[in-house]
């Protein structure tokens, strides 16, 4: 990664912007997102490492874990696909609406969290549009892990797209139209040319949508009914103990939920560390 | 126009499209067929109370300088992260996208119980007359905190992809680096910064879970509009509700499309630019 | 049925001992504070309808504030009995089809087989020296009580402090109006539920004192750092009676009407009162309560049909929109 080596001949006053850009970040950061997670640890372990363990290593936890596992292995690969597909419409063709397009993706995010599951409700609850044709069938979506997976695809729908836009809109389709032009069939295309190009990005939108999936707390609150050991997620159980009083037992949940994200980006940092030449060689540029 | 040599167009569109129907339009269409139960008298009588338009005005307002903040402090987090080698930054790396991962509930009570008066950081500022916890203030800091991952994860790959040689060559040819920034790197940057501002904005505007643990929700002062909403569903007041999402999605959505708007000029700019 | 026992598997929950018997499921929907007491209620049921019927019941919970709770059964959440904060709730969801509106008939006492009232936690010693509602205005004073709109027990906060200026010499609507007025000025933060206001009052260290449920004030002092607070009985307050009913269309079509009728007669028996009692709900039963009495403060207290008629005057006069809430709430 060309851009990230250091300068060489950087100049004293040079190096000293360096430090304060960099102290900066690091103090913002520390204050601001490292602080929070570290008061979500201090409380889980308030009462040391066996309390800890005891309030994770109960039925309710552990099927909350599961349903939460569950709803993001269903919502991630659904919107990767669609990531995927919006993307590659988005940058490589022209047509009319196309803005309107971006913006039709990107507004789940500005949906409230307590609209994005009001509307699934709306849909298929008792009152609701379908809902009495539903109920006539014995098909249950409210209130049950159905509902659980369209209110997380709902929230997490724009994260794989956006991320693959900006890049896709900056790599330009050179190499694919040079792909066609030598022979290659779509598919071959796609795989040998697109997706290597877009791997990394594809990475990073899927972490984030599965971080982002297994955190939602709003539009899965409204949907989920509540009921224990069936249809709380980990979010959900986190808000539950708290409301108990056990404030050992929410943390230690929301921990998990932290060390969640810290693993994936954990691995995505290694990826990064063990593949660097390879992203190197597919990064994107070359006027 | 480009010239359509690449295969997929109408497969592509067409799945973007019905997803889109499916997933997001469908449940829109219910929501405005919800809200049209109100009637314009009952939306005009809606978007008259000072209350509603004080919770519309926190609500948006709030995102849009949480969005600008963050535009900001993820060019700085960002330019950091790409361009510095330091110790302790895979690290920071790794917790940008904390607040995606954290539940909104848990965020808004790590906040609030770090900013009380008797919190780690509370017991510092409240002294000092700064209220953050159950204060305006306190709305503006669970925005930037849930909008944060935006503009930092969209800037890192367009950084990183950035060659430093346009930089080194504009050096080269006698530009500051005052003059590097501003006139090579930035207008570059302008298309992927909007794209962070929409996106940072779009989530801090209908957020709940983590406001309203920190906001006090003292109605005229620090409620937000998403918490209207909820107190319309406990009245049973569906119609009402509704509206009342439908009015926040029609401006998020009018604000969205004029930054889409923003971008596709800010990108012949910097196309013509470069 | 199906669903129920499809979703066990798909979520995979731990309940592959209990799938042999004959297994019967409730779902019983109640609100926030009700958590521990129905804990201790379903382990006694079921022991109890095991050694009768040799069934075995497996209670499913749901909590939430009173009003979502309510809501989401109109919206399907499939509930055999609702345990709600206060009879509107159950209305509102009668008004939808799914239980007979004279439900409140069907069992004794209104059907609230407990009941509860509102009193004052304030910190220990009592800085601000507050005795009754009155001294709640007093300057510098700050009360902390979730919204009547998103919590029920809120609004038996509402309409104990309305009754008391009422009930003053020459009290009349207008010095109510203008006390509750004056009372939600010294709101600091409106939580939205109950246990956030009483997280925000102990945990936060926010306010002077905190309107709440007597059984939620007299179980955060017995918490372990439950000597940072003390109780104040007000020389008056409401008797909050928490109803429950079976939701008849959801039991019918479970066939579950006779467990979820049997589970809410249960909540009378001495044994089930004892277990109230111990969770700081007044009994029902004159000899439990008796034996309980030196648990519960002395307080005066006024029914809600005796100053408010019924639940949905109350509602409609003081919550809905527009109502007197919304013309005296903070922020006006």
């Amino acid at each position: 990664m060309s851009a990230v080596r250091t300068s060489r001949d950087a100049s004293p006053g040079r190096r000293l912007g360096h430090a304060v850009i960099i102290v900066l970040a690091s103090v913002f950061l520390g204050v601001f997102l490292l602080l929070p997670l570290a008061s979500v640890f201090v409380e889980a372990f308030r009462q040391g490492v066996h309390a800890y363990l005891v309030s994770l290593h109960q039925p309710e936890a552990l099927a909350a874990i599961r349903l939460t596992l569950l709803v993001a292995a269903i919502a991630v690969p659904l919107n990767l696909v669609f990531g995927i597909a919006a993307a590659w419409a988005m940058t490589r063709f022209e047509f009319r609406g196309k803005a309107a397009l971006g913006a039709l993706i990107d507004l789940p995010f500005s949906v409230s969290p307590v609209i994005s599951g009001l509307v699934y409700v709306l849909l298929f609850g008792a009152q609701g549009w379908f809902g009495p044709w539903l109920a006539a069938h014995g098909v249950k979506i409210i209130f049950a892990v159905p509902g659980l997976v369209l209110a997380t695809i709902f929230i997490t729908l724009p994260f794989v797209a956006r991320e693959l836009i900006p890049l896709m809109q900056a790599q330009g389709s050179e190499e694919e139209e040079a792909a066609r032009v030598l022979g290659a069939n779509g598919w071959q295309m796609f795989l040998r040319v697109t997706l290597p190009n877009i791997r990394w990005a594809l990475l990073y939108g899927v972490l984030l949508c599965n971080a982002r999936a297994m955190g939602e707390f709003g539009a899965v609150s409204v949907v989920s009914g509540h009921i224990r050991g069936l249809t709380t997620t980990m979010p959900l159980e986190v808000e539950m103990r708290y409301n108990e009083y056990d404030y050992v037992g929410a943390f230690a949940i929301a921990s998990l939920l932290a060390l969640l994200a810290l693993l994936t980006l954990a691995v995505k940092t290694f990826l990064e560390w063990r593949y660097s030449d390879e992203i190197a060689a597919h990064a994107p540029g070359g006027h | 126009m480009r010239k359509r040599v690449l295969p997929g167009f109408g497969i592509s569109l067409g799945y973007a499209l019905a997803y889109l129907g499916l997933i997001v339009l469908l449940p829109l269409a219910a929501l405005a067929w919800k809200a049209s139960g109100i009637g314009l008298h009952g939306l005009f009588r809606l978007l008259e109370s000072p209350r509603t338009l004080a919770a519309l005005k926190l609500s948006f307002g709030g995102a849009l300088l949480a969005a600008l903040l963050n535009v900001f402090i993820g060019l700085l987090v960002a330019w950091a992260l790409v361009r510095y080698r330091f110790p302790g930054r895979r690290l920071l790396d790794a917790l940008i996208d904390l607040p995606f991962a954290l539940p909104t509930a848990v965020a808004g009570i790590a906040l609030t119980a770090l900013y009380a008066p008797n919190g780690w950081l509370g017991r510092w500022v409240v002294p000092m007359g700064i209220q953050v916890a159950y204060a305006p203030l306190g709305v503006l800091l669970a925005m930037v905190f849930v909008g944060f991952p935006f503009v930092v994860r969209t800037l890192q790959p367009v950084l990183q992809s950035l060659e430093r040689d346009v930089e080194e060559a504009a050096e080269s040819l006698g530009a500051t680096r005052r003059q590097t920034f501003l006139r090579v790197i930035l207008p570059l940057l302008v298309p992927t910064l909007l794209t962070g501002f929409a996106l940072a904005l779009a989530r801090a505007v209908g957020e709940y879970g983590s406001v309203i643990f920190i906001a006090g929700n003292i109605p005229m002062r620090s409620e937000i509009a998403p918490l209207l909403i909820v107190q319309k569903l406990e009245e049973f007041n569906y119609a009402g509700a509704a509206a009342l999402g439908v009015v926040m999605l029609a401006f998020s959505f009018i604000l969205l499309l004029l930054i889409a708007v923003l971008q596709r000029w800010s990108r012949r700019w910097a196309e013509r630019a470069a | 049925m199906k669903i129920r026992s499809t979703l066990f598997a798909i979520t995979g929950t731990l309940l592959a001992a209990s799938a042999m018997a004959r297994d019967v499921t409730l779902l019983n929907a109640s609100y926030d504070p009700t958590r521990e007491l129905y804990r201790a209620v379903n382990t006694a049921f079921a022991a109890q309808w095991k050694a009768q019927h040799g069934d075995t019941v497996t209670i499913q919970m749901s909590h939430g504030g009173s009003g979502k709770q309510a809501r989401a059964v109109v919206d399907g959440l499939p509930a055999d009995v609702i345990t709600l904060a206060l009879a509107y709730d159950i209305d509102a969801v009668a008004d939808h089809g799914l239980l007979d509106k004279s439900w409140q008939q069907r069992l004794p006492d209104n059907s609230s087989p407990y009941t509860s009232t509102i009193v004052f936690l304030v910190r220990k010693g009592n800085p601000k020296g507050i005795h009754d509602w009155n001294d709640l205005i007093k300057p510098g004073v700050q009360v902390i009580t979730p919204n009547p709109k998103t919590s029920g027990g809120a609004r038996w906060n509402f309409l104990a402090a309305w009754g008391y200026a009422l009930k003053q010499p020459g009290g009349n609507d207008a010095k109510a109006k203008a006390f509750v007025k004056t009372l939600f000025q010294h709101v600091p933060v409106l939580d939205t539920g109950a246990r956030g206001a009483t997280n925000t009052f102990a945990q936060r260290g926010i306010g002077d004192v905190l309107l709440a449920w007597e059984n939620e004030a007299l179980l955060a002092r017995h918490e372990p750092d439950g000597d940072k607070f003390e109780i104040v009985v007000p020389s008056i307050s409401i008797l909050a009676e928490p109803p429950v009913a079976v939701v008849d269309k959801n039991v019918d079509a479970r066939g579950t009407r006779q467990i979820a009728e049997a589970y809410l007669k249960f909540l009378y028996t001495p044994q089930a009162q004892e277990i109230e009692a111990r969770n700081f709900y007044r009994p029902r039963s004159p000899t439990v309560a008796a034996e309980y009495a030196a648990q519960f403060p002395k307080v005066n207290t006024f029914t809600l049909a005796e100053l408010f008629g019924t639940w949905r005057q109350t509602q409609a006069k003081f919550f809905a929109d527009g109502g007197v809430f919304d013309q005296v709430g903070p922020g006006n």
